[in-house]
């Protein structure tokens, strides 16, 4: 008897990990989703060694040089300043993803404690923070977020908080309706009447539960964030210079296209690519980790 | 359904309250005044200006003022543009924005749910994989990224398309709306992609099929109305974006419309103009957001249940 409780457990223990190791096999089979991770990989290393590996100063300036298409000393050409793009680019990265992963965990955190406790209070309360999401869901954000900045000054902590501000708000929705409908399930009832305290429950039943949805939905946060840094920056409202980001990249891009279309390509690309990576690994995660398509 | 609407319209009125107080206290705490811009400007001067614009008065009686002439719908004159209201502003750019956006809003739902509807029919074919995948580059190509590249292939290289302006020449408002509508015809093909395939799977289509109706009756008198429900839901938010999307494209092709002075109002520090305008942004908003869903419920026998239950 004993023995074969052991082994009961021991069955239970490899049925709580399959469905990370489950979503692992599924994710390692979507090409795209793993290009993706790549591409993600790839450009977080490159910025985090952006220092040591640009092949030039950000603001080493070479006004004889000018503007010149790519050649093999500046692989992605220069600007009207003789600046070696790919060094600007490469700078401009930095800016853009540190502005996709704060204002990204910003919203997380934002969105997951209110929907959490929306959903684990329930009552009036929820009735209240929710009446509070939808009202804020009827806002023109984008308004805001130029309002704030204009009145704000164009502060880069402050572009976190704001687009953060903005975003968490479909988390929180997430959250809470994947709270709401746990706290219900079959499961959670049995352990309460096996006498688990609440922690327990929500450290080993709720917690890892959202946790597929909130990854989800944090990967297609972050592009999200990213662009709307860019809008910001290409309308001159977020990013300012000496700083620079892709978005601010292609504002100059735009100013000078007609004689140095690779001044607007390059920076336009790269933004492209990484949006199209996250995107890409964000709905590659969805499919791995809904447990509604793991069953096929 | 009438009572929901009614029932919307009135919970309208605090949420709009709240973005006039907020917008107001935002813009009313700006560090430097409005006129601090004009360094030589004499003491008098500003203080004459000042009294003009009521800014010597307490707060709280600027904001009880400005709260009334809301109401009457009158935001007052612009700080920049002397001699003209907002309003003027606003009337002023109303018919251009209107017009793009319902060309992009056009673009947009033909691309989309023509591309939505037959990756549905056909899924994980070839016919399913190239709309989604363009749909996917649509997403990840924001409009002022579009918007120039065309600008560059369309008006300098190949010189078919004028550059820029809004109805000063033929074909002048091609580009623009297309750079608008791009990213919701992703959007919107995606969404209904999704609500189609939900549907096609449902014992109702099985039926029809059964019944021997033909594809094109199914797919366009049973399914549709069902399946393109996500798609009416998405066009209130949809709207929204769109006009946050008109900053970008009004700027990139110089259209008269409300996102360009929307822009440039927040450069010159209007504050008059920006808090004018945006509460007309957040009322149409509330508004479109409302009509979206009285669409959907009255789509949605499900959702009209719902709603009726409610009130």
């Amino acid at each position: 008897m004993g023995l074969f409780k052991a082994s009961e457990q021991n069955q239970e223990q490899e049925q709580g990990t399959s469905l990370w190791k489950d979503a692992w096999i599924k994710l390692s089979k979507n090409y795209l989703a793993l290009f993706g991770l790549s591409i993600l990989g790839l450009l977080c290393l490159v910025s985090i060694l952006t220092p040591w590996i640009a092949p030039y100063g950000y603001e080493e300036q070479n006004l004889i040089l000018g503007a010149t298409p790519p050649s093999l000393a500046h692989w992605l050409g220069t600007d009207i300043f003789g600046r070696d793009m790919l060094t600007r680019i490469m700078y401009g990265g930095r800016v853009s993803l540190t502005v996709g992963f704060i204002a990204t965990a910003v919203a997380l955190i934002i969105g997951v404690l209110w929907g959490a406790i929306a959903g684990f209070v329930g009552g009036r309360v929820d009735a209240v923070m929710m009446r509070i999401v939808d009202i804020m869901y009827a806002l023109p954000f984008m308004i805001f977020i130029v309002l704030l900045m204009v009145v704000f000054g164009r502060n880069i902590l402050l572009l976190f908080l704001a687009i953060g501000a903005v975003e968490w708000l479909t988390m929180a929705r997430i959250v809470r309706s994947q709270v709401m409908s746990l706290r219900k399930q079959e499961f959670v009832e049995a352990a309460h009447s096996l006498g688990l305290s609440q922690w327990t429950i929500i450290r080993r039943h709720i917690i890892p539960n959202t946790l597929g949805p909130v990854i989800v939905y944090t990967t297609l946060t972050i592009p999200s964030v990213m662009l709307l840094e860019a809008f910001l920056s290409f309308l001159g409202l977020g990013i300012q210079p000496p700083q620079s980001s892709w978005g601010l990249l292609i504002n100059y891009g735009v100013e000078t296209m007609e004689e140095y279309p690779w001044l607007l390509i390059f920076p336009g690309v790269t933004l492209s690519l990484t949006l199209f990576a996250l995107n890409f690994l964000g709905d590659g995660l969805r499919d791995a980790l809904d447990p509604r398509t793991s069953k096929d | 359904m009438w009572r929901f609407a009614l029932n919307r319209l009135l919970q309208a009125i605090p949420v709009l309250l709240i973005v006039i107080s907020a917008t107001f206290m935002l813009v009313h705490s700006a560090p430097g005044g409005p006129f601090s811009a004009e360094k030589s400007v004499p003491p008098e001067v500003i203080a004459a200006l000042e009294a003009q614009y009521n800014l010597d008065q307490p707060l709280w009686q600027q904001y009880i003022s400005y709260l009334g002439d809301v109401v009457q719908g009158d935001f007052g004159p612009s700080f920049k543009y002397s001699g003209r209201t907002v309003n003027e502003l606003i009337a002023a750019g109303i018919p251009a924005t209107a017009e793009l956006a319902f060309y992009a809003m056009m673009v947009a739902l033909i691309i989309g749910v023509s591309a939505g509807v037959a990756a549905a029919m056909r899924p994980n074919t070839m016919q399913d994989y190239v709309p989604m995948s363009a749909a996917m580059l649509g997403i990840c190509m924001p409009s002022f990224l579009l918007g120039p590249l065309l600008v560059l292939i369309f008006g300098i290289y190949l010189e078919w398309l004028p550059v820029s302006g809004w109805g000063d020449m033929p074909g002048d408002k091609i580009m623009p709306s297309i750079t608008l509508g791009t990213g919701y015809a992703a959007y919107i093909a995606r969404l209904s992609r999704g609500g189609m395939l939900e549907v096609l799977s449902q014992d109702y289509i099985r039926t029809a099929r059964a019944k021997g109706l033909s594809e094109r009756v199914i797919i366009f008198k049973h399914a549709m109305r069902g399946g393109l429900i996500p798609v009416v839901a998405f066009l209130g938010p949809a709207f929204a974006g769109l006009l946050g999307g008109s900053f970008v494209v009004e700027t990139i092709f110089q259209i008269p419309g409300l996102g360009r002075f929307y822009v440039q109002a927040a450069f010159n520090r209007d504050y008059t103009m920006i808090l004018g305008m945006t509460i007309f942004f957040a009322t149409l908003i509330i508004l479109f957001n409302l009509l979206s869903d009285m669409l959907a419920i009255w789509l949605d026998p499900k959702l009209r249940h719902q709603a009726r239950g409610n009130n």
